[in-house]
């Protein structure tokens, strides 16, 4: 080995604790990369790779009921390759063992077995028989949280009429990667089911033969997708059209977009803080080294070393240090996603994993962070290159230290000497005492804005569950039906109040932007489930109004008082003006809310209701349940006890991982920023301070220098924290906002107090450890040592 | 002693430091020979470190010419002097210099990874009565020693001139002899034109010659007629 070589493995070994300080910055960098770009790739490619195989159709549409012969016109649509038409309903299902209702979305299998689009995989068992009346097959995640094996039977309400089902297989299907059920917040594999039935049985079952009530399309190449839905609907008006929509608003696939672009706002704002944490690290102590060093490189140079291999030589250091944390990075890394795997594969469903990230992605994972570390290092290894041998040999002079205003605000302000050291340091060198301070501000922010969640959290609880939707059970019928059939609810066991409410399709419509939505109508003075405005108090849309929810409102550009057009879809194809009489505060779906007297009013109806929201006698909640899987007319039921209790749970879980997480990462940055910081200080200041203990003052009083410039920065790096902290909250919450639900910025004083807790305490620890080395200093040999 | 192995010309170093021009070199011409053993004399400030380095290709003039043999110092550019360093000269410093994180062999070896025909760093080790601490390191060894490693890491490359700047000065009497006595056995040794810069008057006996500096120029140049081992020097 080359004795250049040699002096660099020994220099990094001397260099350990430094080193490892930043390598492990640069890990966290590395590895949050890799968890997040790799499973952003993972995840899309795994999909895409799904979708063509299993032909996930591009435009869908649901209808009351359009028949069977519109389908040669639908495929005539320019733009359309592939049309399936089918049945689609939904089922009370009473499932063995269960006390709780289940709710099953039964979709039919074209006679000749398998679909065009939206190819099912088989995963065990066989497809139901075209002519069979009580077989299916079901989604497997639905089978596995039953322990459901091919040959078991369930029961289900179809339309009224209570049917044994036997189960022939399991399969999964592109359309339901993410399994959610209606008003659900997560998949409930156990309570929910997709249950595909043969043509001729589904269509019998729901009064659809010669009929369809949902149609998927594949569009070729070079289709213009808003055409073909604008046609679709067209064609589907006079049938009750619910309205087409394309891939991206299809719910499972929507999920996915949400949890992708989630992983791609991760990679995007978090890796390059911990990429340029590190490199300013790099550049602070490579710098100090190549103070250190001057001499040795004039000396390098004076037997002959070229400026290129004095150049390479200091840049290798740096890779060393980039080298250990790319290593800690990948495994951390791998560990990382590998769990973020596993909690993918309970919540989405995918026939194969592809769930492993690419060896591509390590690759640039380590392309940056050895950049990184590169171009902290570049400037002090050019000057090494730079150093002309003859200088290099002298002693360097000594810096410059000159009376400022600044000085003189000091002297005003009575500082002690060695107050007044800490000072001057500071100003001496303002760059590196700024990107100390920008260092521990970004630990503080990482902290401030990783904690913030926890509290938004609260507040979607309550506003969501305690506000808003304050009913344990929704039962949901199959057709609108009179008010009168809320009576019958409130027999039913265990109801201690019940209220109807009326779902309408629409789309809304502001100058040239539209949304599809649901309007919820609620009778006058219903008390469980309610509107809450932006300034949180109960509101009930006034008569001829629309009460929108504040982000359907932004997407809508629409302001109180502004006109929206309402185009009713189904079977109330009717388009109204109503003016927007107020915002509501609303954190999952986009909803808008409208009198329930004028919705009859408009459609010159009787009174009807979609859903009955129930308050529920706990003690009571089986023998309701017992009830709720004979009664006809149903669709589904939602339990929205239950929901919460589940979204609680998981959150709590995920909350307290995340948590823990960032704290980590926070006093990782803390670490290698305050430890390095306070070693550089040391290095530089030796002789100062040994030149103080020589003159009497005490060790305290000396390392009271050495702490103090770390933890003034580090005190001034609290409010530039908490600022930055609510920047990265602000941007993550923009992030993580979609159609599908937002999460409201809460940010409490509490939040802040916690991240300048862990990072003030972080940092009077790493600056300890540097303190001992004070401690030990043998002032003879530091006053000997020449610089 | 014919040939001249360094010859300049007029050499002229200013310093600009920040307003006020130091005058360094002020006109130096000087002719230096294949194998003699020269002692540069003068007080600090004098110029002589100057002139080592520009000599050594470390510096560069600021007019007038440097050769060394045929070849003209002034006209090359940095990779120029880069090579000439590797390929020519051996330095010793008056701190020593060695690198103190590598043991003496990896300190020689520093030198010999890129000389084109090294002696071994053991050899060069033991030229200098060091073979017996050969793995210790800088701080193991005396200031003595560490200079004598840094002599070895100096000749280990063969060089054909030897520039020493103020060995001995710190050191005290006793090592310094030690240290005068390595050089002057290399350059009996091997012919390797040395050349040393002192302000310790004492030295001048046992060189060749003895070339004076004052205020950047040359007071005047001696030849010893008789010439004085190292051990007979005190100081």
């Amino acid at each position: 080995m080359q004795a250049l070589d040699i002096k660099l493995l020994r220099d990094f070994r001397r260099l350990w604790a430094q080193a490892l300080a930043i390598a492990l910055v640069l890990g966290c960098g590395v590895a949050i990369f890799l968890t997040s770009f790799g499973m952003y790739n993972a995840l899309e490619d795994t999909r895409a790779a799904y979708y063509e195989r299993n032909r996930f159709a591009d435009v869908f549409s649901e209808t009351r009921r359009a028949p069977a012969t519109l389908a040669p016109e639908i495929a005539a649509i320019p733009g359309v390759a592939n049309v399936e038409t089918r049945t689609v309903g939904s089922v009370v299902l009473d499932i063995p063992g269960r006390v709780r209702t289940g709710v099953g979305r039964i979709i039919s299998l074209p006679n000749g077995g398998l679909p065009q689009l939206n190819i099912p995989i088989l995963r065990a068992g066989r497809l139901p028989a075209p002519d069979a009346t009580d077989e299916v097959a079901v989604n497997q995640p639905f089978a596995e949280a039953n322990g459901f094996v091919p040959g078991d039977t369930l029961r289900a309400n179809l339309n009224g009429q209570k049917r044994s089902l036997t189960i022939t297989g399991t399969v999964l299907s592109p359309e339901f990667i993410y399994t959610i059920g209606p008003g659900q917040m997560m998949p409930d594999n156990e309570g929910f089911g997709i249950l595909w039935m043969p043509e001729r049985a589904a269509a019998a079952a729901f009064d659809m033969t010669g009929a369809f009530n949902s149609v998927a399309l594949s569009l070729t190449r070079a289709a213009n997708a808003a055409e073909v839905i604008d046609r679709l609907d067209d064609l589907l008006a006079p049938y009750g059209g619910f309205g087409a929509y394309g891939r991206e608003t299809q719910l499972s696939n929507s999920f996915i977009d949400a949890e992708i672009a989630q992983l791609k706002n991760l990679a995007l704002v978090l890796p390059p803080v911990f990429f340029g944490i590190s490199a300013f690290l790099v550049n602070m102590v490579l710098a100090r080294i190549i103070t250190l060093e001057r001499a040795e490189i004039g000396l390098l140079k004076a037997v002959g070393y070229s400026n290129r291999e004095v150049c390479v030589h200091y840049l290798m250091l740096a890779g060393l240090v980039a080298l250990v944390g790319i290593l800690i990075g990948f495994a951390a890394g791998s560990w990382l996603s590998h769990a973020l795997a596993v909690l993918y594969a309970d919540f989405f469903d995918f026939p194969y994993l592809i769930y492993r990230v690419s060896y591509d992605v390590y690759v640039i994972a380590a392309v940056i962070a050895l950049a990184a570390a590169g171009l902290g290092a570049a400037r002090s290894a050019l000057a090494a290159a730079r150093l002309s041998p003859a200088v290099a040999m002298q002693p360097p002079a000594p810096p410059q230290f000159s009376r400022s205003l600044f000085d003189r605000a000091l002297a005003a302000a009575r500082l002690s000497q060695p107050a007044m050291m800490v000072f001057r340091s500071i100003l001496r060198w303002p760059v590196r005492a700024g990107l100390t301070t920008l260092g521990l501000a970004l630990a503080v922010a990482v902290m401030v804005a990783a904690t913030f969640t926890d509290d938004s959290l609260d507040v979607i609880m309550d506003q969501a569950f305690f506000q808003s939707n304050r009913q344990d059970t929704m039962l949901l019928f199959s057709e609108d039906r009179p008010v009168s059939a809320i009576e019958e609810v409130r027999r039913l066991p265990g109801v201690l109040a019940v209220e109807g409410q009326l779902y309408l399709s629409a789309e809304l419509r502001h100058g040239h932007l539209s949304k599809r939505v649901g309007i919820e109508a609620r009778p006058p003075g219903a008390d469980l489930s309610r509107a809450i405005d932006t300034q949180g108090r109960v509101v009930a849309p006034p008569p001829g109004t629309i009460l929108l929810s504040a982000r359907l409102a932004a997407e809508l550009g629409a302001r109180p008082g502004d006109s929206i057009e309402v185009e009713f879809l189904g079977n109330r194809r009717e388009t109204f003006h109503l003016p927007v009489a107020g915002l509501v505060t609303q954190y999952f779906g986009l909803g808008a809310y409208m009198d329930f007297d004028t919705v009859n009013a408009l459609f010159r109806q009787a009174p009807q209701v979609s859903t009955a929201n129930i308050l529920l006698d706990d003690a009571q909640e089986d023998a309701l349940h017992a009830r709720l899987k004979d009664m006809p007319g149903l669709a589904g039921t939602m339990m929205l006890t239950e929901s919460r209790r589940s979204f609680q749970d998981t959150i709590a879980e995920n909350v307290l991982i995340m948590n823990a997480i960032y704290a980590t990462i926070a006093v990782l940055i803390t670490v290698g920023v305050a430890y390095n910081g306070a070693r550089v200080q040391l290095s530089e200041r030796a002789r100062e301070l040994a030149s103080l203990r020589i003159l009497g003052f005490t060790r305290a009083e000396v390392s009271g220098i050495l702490m103090g410039e770390t933890l003034v920065l580090a005190l001034a790096a609290q409010p530039l924290g908490w600022l930055l902290g609510w920047a990265i909250a602000w941007s993550m919450t923009a992030g993580f906002t979609s159609d599908l639900y937002s999460i409201p910025l809460v940010l409490k004083p509490a939040t802040f107090a916690q991240a300048s807790l862990v990072v003030l305490t972080a940092t009077v620890a790493a600056v300890l450890v540097v303190r001992r080395r004070l401690d030990n200093l043998d002032l003879v040999a530091v006053m000997k040592t020449r610089e | 002693m014919d040939r001249p192995i360094f010859r300049t010309e007029g050499v002229t170093k200013v310093y600009d430091t920040g307003g006020a021009k130091v005058h360094a070199l002020a006109g130096v011409d000087l002719e230096l020979f294949a194998g003699e053993l020269a002692v540069l004399l003068g007080p600090s400030g004098s110029g002589k470190s100057t002139l080592l380095n520009i000599l050594g290709g470390l510096d560069r003039v600021s007019s007038g010419k440097v050769w060394f043999r045929d070849l003209d110092l002034t006209a090359l550019r940095d990779r120029g002097l880069t090579r000439y360093r590797r390929d020519h000269v051996g330095f010793v410093f008056q701190f020593y210099n060695l690198v103190p994180s590598l043991s003496a062999r990896e300190n020689v070896q520093l030198v010999t990874d890129v000389a084109r025909d090294p002696m071994d760093p053991a050899e060069a080790l033991g030229l200098v009565g060091l073979s017996h601490r050969i793995d210790h390191f800088p701080a193991e060894m005396s200031g003595g020693e560490q200079q004598r490693v840094a002599i070895a890491r100096a000749i280990a490359k063969r060089p054909e001139v030897l520039l020493c700047d103020e060995p001995t000065g710190a050191l005290d009497s006793k090592t310094g002899v030690q240290v005068l006595e390595a050089l002057k056995d290399i350059n009996d040794r091997f012919g390797t034109t040395t050349v040393v810069i002192t302000h310790n008057a004492a030295i001048r006996k046992m060189a060749h010659r003895v070339v004076r500096f004052h205020d950047g120029r040359i007071s005047g140049v001696e030849v010893n007629d008789t010439r004085l081992a190292p051990h007979e020097i005190a100081w």
